[in-house]
């Protein structure tokens, strides 16, 4: 049932990749298991929980939802660009730190990812932008309120 | 160690924060080894079969297929799977096999386990698994289970898995002289707590060191270690289990075993390759345990003055189709009934029942939620016939501070006796912040205007820290870090934070010099896990008696070096200094570097003056033939549960035409003895509330008469999102436990106790024009719009006869 083989590139976090796929590999798979960036999360497999949320070209996608052969030519961005490793936390992250937005961390790297894209597209976006976007992730732990908080202290 | 501590006591940013926002966290699926392949499971998609044939030559062919194994395959190694806590109450306690040969005895249960070179393939291959059922008539409605000719297990009569009863005072001489009895029909529906990462299971043999090597998304990887020690008939020295991160448990982590954490090993061993299997979300809606089901038949005596005179339930308890954890559920509904209520006469009684659905064993709040689901559904009754408000009822049937320790007379395993609390106090404060007066007035004008609003409360006890210890492992490294080895692992609780604050004040030492390191069985051997609201209570506790003899270790070893006697040594901020000499002092860097027979070169010290360091050097060096060690262990029990308690009230508005519960202000008081880090405390609480209004609003397992899920997607299954939080205010009693030296109680679990309880009272009150009654949670828009319609049929149906 293996299937038919690609041949893609794509730029991950600025450094591009040249790779053979199957065609059904799934962009989170690919991310986590053929380039080993492991912060992008899976918990559902069916593009409802939002913690596979990366930037395809700057646009929030479920990295579940995507083949990798979609991101042919594509510039993908994850959580592990928002700050070098040996570099301090950015605004955002360290709003979740401070404010208290994370307990267990598996929906972060998501969260993390659609605020970054709003926060791209909108310079100062609203409370309702801010929780129009939170509201396509799920978290067990935290109850949300110290997520909000996160994201307004960090976008507002 | 003094409270507040320098760090005990403050909202102290998290310790693991960093390496989670940077992507850094490592979660077992995030582990890939050299040469790894995948595994799948092959799951039954009957509730109740007989398995006529298993099939696996067309998988066994399949492209990149490494190993199909069926449960016939394992010989001994599918003897059914440990009953945790056996207990005499258990009339017919059955755990499931690895592997289901005979009979599928639930929608998801292991059938096969396929492992191919990744998990692609490996599920391609056990599509092919070819399984023949001959279906049986499934038990699926709890009501029907004790009554049914269906049988989950042919030889259990009744499908009677095992009852719970105990008795205080004598109900049956209060019930019969009592002025007032009020009866109510109540049923908590099944549900499940949907950790955002599922299981994953990973394990590697190395068949030159001979050594098993496991990472598991469990919430008690050391008791894993032991029990598969014992299973594969391996040594303590061959098997380490790490939980690495694990991305939420909430109970459903600790199982102990499920199939797979037995499975995937034996794989791994048998191939002389790493196995992972990871759990997609279907196979954790159908395999992973889910816990919630009971039904009450409950009665309430009382006088004219609303005091309660005595309390019966006899219920029965959704086992689901084996009974892993024992009695332990409904073992804990019934010892939090009667919560902050002093009732002298008091009966329950649970029938377990076996059903055809996936096992059930704790979920946060185990138990508790339906216990005060029932305790407060009779309060509104007490309150209804008397004309009371709730509240009031409540008020006069507190247990008052000056009474505990308080024996409730209750003893399941061991006596239920309550070591402090306040909670007149926790009422009061709840009535205040939530004004039922200016609420009721508010509610009259709504009602005016056709608009709905209701009120609510719900107050609960939560027994705290079961199973009888934890221990830690404390040490001081050459370069003067504290660091202490817990076997339990954290599943977001901030162990790495709140554990170090405990290590900190008590050996006066900077928070980053202390490391907590959590479950790993290579560096601990011993200690339970994380569950029952335990792990600060029972793990803190033991990091603090470890810090504490790591202080006199120290202590020792710098009077011994600067010739005096221990009590002259004063420890502050990291600093060793001999009292009234202020040019004597030592920081704990040099200490630990004095301590070091090898004398790497490179010393750490702090300010320390070089001059004397020289002449401590000289003095360590005569000691070379017994060094120091600066080792410890530290074991805490605090003898029985301790008892945390809250109280829980809201305000709603529903929409009589689509039956949506809006809730427009919700208020928390809150009592777990000490907090550490308030910040966290108030994070488990609000996590914890809101993932009850899911269980309470939003989430709902439904099953077709055949018994199989329709709910097996976070669509069909609705988690909360941030539009259903509401406006919060949480307010804390701090009544500190005598049992324990930090004071502190469990709190991981308090936050969804009482939330079904309160909303079913807030819905009951806002419907209350329509005569609406509640007796049954969860409560979906469509399911609150038939009890409208419902109600408002039976009023025509009254009217017009």
């Amino acid at each position: 049932m293996s299937g038919q083989r690609l041949s893609i590139a794509c730029t991950v976090n600025g450094t591009p990749h040249a790779s053979e796929v199957e065609a059904r590999l799934l962009l989170s798979d690919y991310l986590r298991h053929e380039l080993g960036l492991t912060g992008t999360h899976v918990g559902c497999e069916h593009g409802v929980c939002g913690a596979c949320t990366v930037l395809l070209d700057g646009v929030s996608v479920r990295s579940c939802l995507v083949f990798a052969g979609q991101a042919d030519g594509a510039e993908v961005t994850t959580v592990e660009s928002l700050a070098e490793p040996d570099a301090p936390l950015n605004k955002l992250q360290s709003a979740f730190r401070d404010e208290h937005g994370l307990q267990c961390g598996f929906c972060t790297p998501g969260i993390l990812m659609s605020l970054t894209a709003l926060s791209n597209e909108e310079s100062r976006p609203t409370s309702g932008q801010i929780d129009e976007v939170l509201g396509g992730h799920l978290c067990r732990c935290t109850g949300y309120r110290n997520i909000r908080r996160a994201a307004e202290k960090a976008l507002r | 160690m003094t409270f507040p501590g320098r760090y005990s006591g403050t909202a102290v940013k998290r310790v693991e924060d960093d390496r989670l926002l940077r992507g850094g966290g490592r979660y077992t699926d995030d582990i890939d080894l050299p040469g790894q392949l995948g595994a799948a499971l092959v799951r039954s998609v009957y509730a109740n079969a007989r398995i006529v044939s298993i099939d696996t030559s067309a998988a066994k062919k399949a492209l990149g297929v490494r190993l199909v194994l069926t449960g016939h395959d394992l010989g001994k190694l599918n003897d059914p799977l440990p009953l945790l806590g056996p207990n005499p109450a258990l009339i017919a306690p059955r755990t499931q096999r690895p592997l289901a040969t005979e009979r599928v005895h639930y929608v998801g249960e292991a059938v096969a386990l396929v492992v191919a070179d990744n998990r692609y393939l490996a599920e391609d291959a056990a599509a092919l698994v070819d399984v023949q059922y001959e279906p049986l008539t499934p038990v699926v409605d709890l009501d029907q289970a004790g009554t049914t000719e269906a049988r989950v297990h042919d030889d259990v009569e009744g499908n009677l898995a095992g009852i719970v009863e105990d008795r205080i005072g004598d109900p049956a001489a209060a019930f019969s002289s009592a002025s007032h009895v009020e009866r109510l029909h109540l049923s908590l529906e099944r549900s499940t707590a949907s950790p955002i990462e599922g299981r994953a299971v990973l394990a590697a043999w190395d068949p030159v060191r001979r050594h098993l090597q496991v990472w598991d998304s469990t919430q008690a990887p050391v008791a894993i270690k032991h029990g598969l020690c014992k299973m594969l008939d391996l040594s303590q020295e061959q098997v380490d289990v790490v939980a690495p991160d694990v991305g939420g448990g909430f109970g459903t982590k600790i199982m102990l075993f499920y199939p797979e954490e037995l499975l995937v090993p034996y794989a791994a061993l048998k191939l002389g390759r790493p196995v992972k299997w990871t759990e997609d979300r279907w196979e954790h809606f159908v395999s992973a345990n889910q816990e919630r089901g009971q039904v009450h038949d409950a009665e309430v005596a009382f006088d004219d003055d609303g005091h309660i005179l005595a309390v019966r339930t006899s219920f029965v308890h959704d086992t689901g189709a084996y009974i892993p954890y024992g009695i332990a559920v409904p073992a804990n509904t019934l010892t939090h009934v009667l919560g902050q209520y002093r009732i002298t006469n008091y009966e329950a009684r649970g029938r377990i029942l076996y059903t055809n659905k996936t096992p059930v064993s704790p979920y946060r709040g185990a138990g508790r939620p339906h216990a005060v689901f029932v305790m407060e559904r009779l309060i509104c009754e007490v309150a209804r016939k008397l004309g009371l408000e709730p509240h009031e009822v409540r008020r006069r049937n507190l247990i008052q501070a000056d009474e505990f320790p308080y024996e409730t007379g209750l003893h399941i395993d061991a006596p239920v006796r309550y070591d402090s609390g306040d909670y007149v106090k926790g009422l009061e404060e709840a009535v205040k912040l939530l004004d039922p007066e200016a609420f009721r007035r508010e509610q009259a004008g709504a009602r005016e205007v056709g608009r709905y609003l209701g009120m609510g409360m719900g107050t609960y006890v939560e027994a705290t820290g079961p199973a009888p210890y934890e221990s830690c492992r404390g040490k001081i490294t050459e370069a003067g870090h504290a660091v202490f080895d817990l076997a339990i692992a954290s599943q977001g609780q901030g162990h790495e934070t709140s554990m170090a604050q405990i290590a900190a004040d008590v050996l006066d030492i900077p928070l980053d010099q202390v490391v907590i390191r959590g479950g790993d069985s290579s560096r601990v051997e011993d200690g339970i896990g994380t569950f029952g609201s335990r792990s600060l209570l029972l793990g803190g506790n033991a990091v603090a008696a470890a810090a504490l003899d790591l202080r006199r270790q120290l202590t020792d070893y710098a009077a011994q070096l600067f010739e005096c006697d221990p009590s002259d040594i004063g420890l502050s901020a990291g600093w060793f200094q001999v009292a009234g000499s202020p040019g004597k002092r030592v920081s704990l860097s040099a200490l630990a570097s004095l301590a070091n027979a090898f004398g790497y070169p490179g010393q750490r010290t702090r300010d320390d003056d070089p001059a004397l360091l020289g002449q401590l050097q000289a003095r360590a060096d005569a000691h070379r033939s017994t060094p120091p060690i600066f080792e410890s262990r530290g074991y805490f029990g605090a003898g029985q549960q301790l008892y945390g308690s809250g109280v829980h009230a809201a305000t709603v508005e529903v929409d009589p035409a689509t039956g949506y519960v809006k809730i427009l202000k919700y208020v928390v008081v809150h009592d777990c003895g000490r907090m550490i880090n308030p910040a966290i405390v108030e994070g488990q609480i609000l996590g914890g509330l809101v993932q009850g209004i899911g269980g309470a609003l939003l989430e709902k397992l439904e099953y077709d008469e055949s018994g199989q899920p329709r709910s097996t997607s976070f669509m069909d299954f609705r988690l909360p999102t941030i539009d259903d939080l509401p406006e919060v205010a949480i307010a804390h009693v701090e009544t500190p436990s005598p049992l324990n030296p930090l004071g502190v109680k469990g709190t991981g679990e308090a936050g969804i106790v009482p939330v079904s309880a309160l909303l079913a009272e807030a819905i009951e009150d806002a419907l209350a024009p329509f005569g609406v009654s509640v007796d049954r949670m969860p409560l979906l828009p469509h399911d609150v719009a038939a009890l409208i319609r419902a109600a408002k049929t039976a009023k025509g149906t009254a009217a017009s006869a």
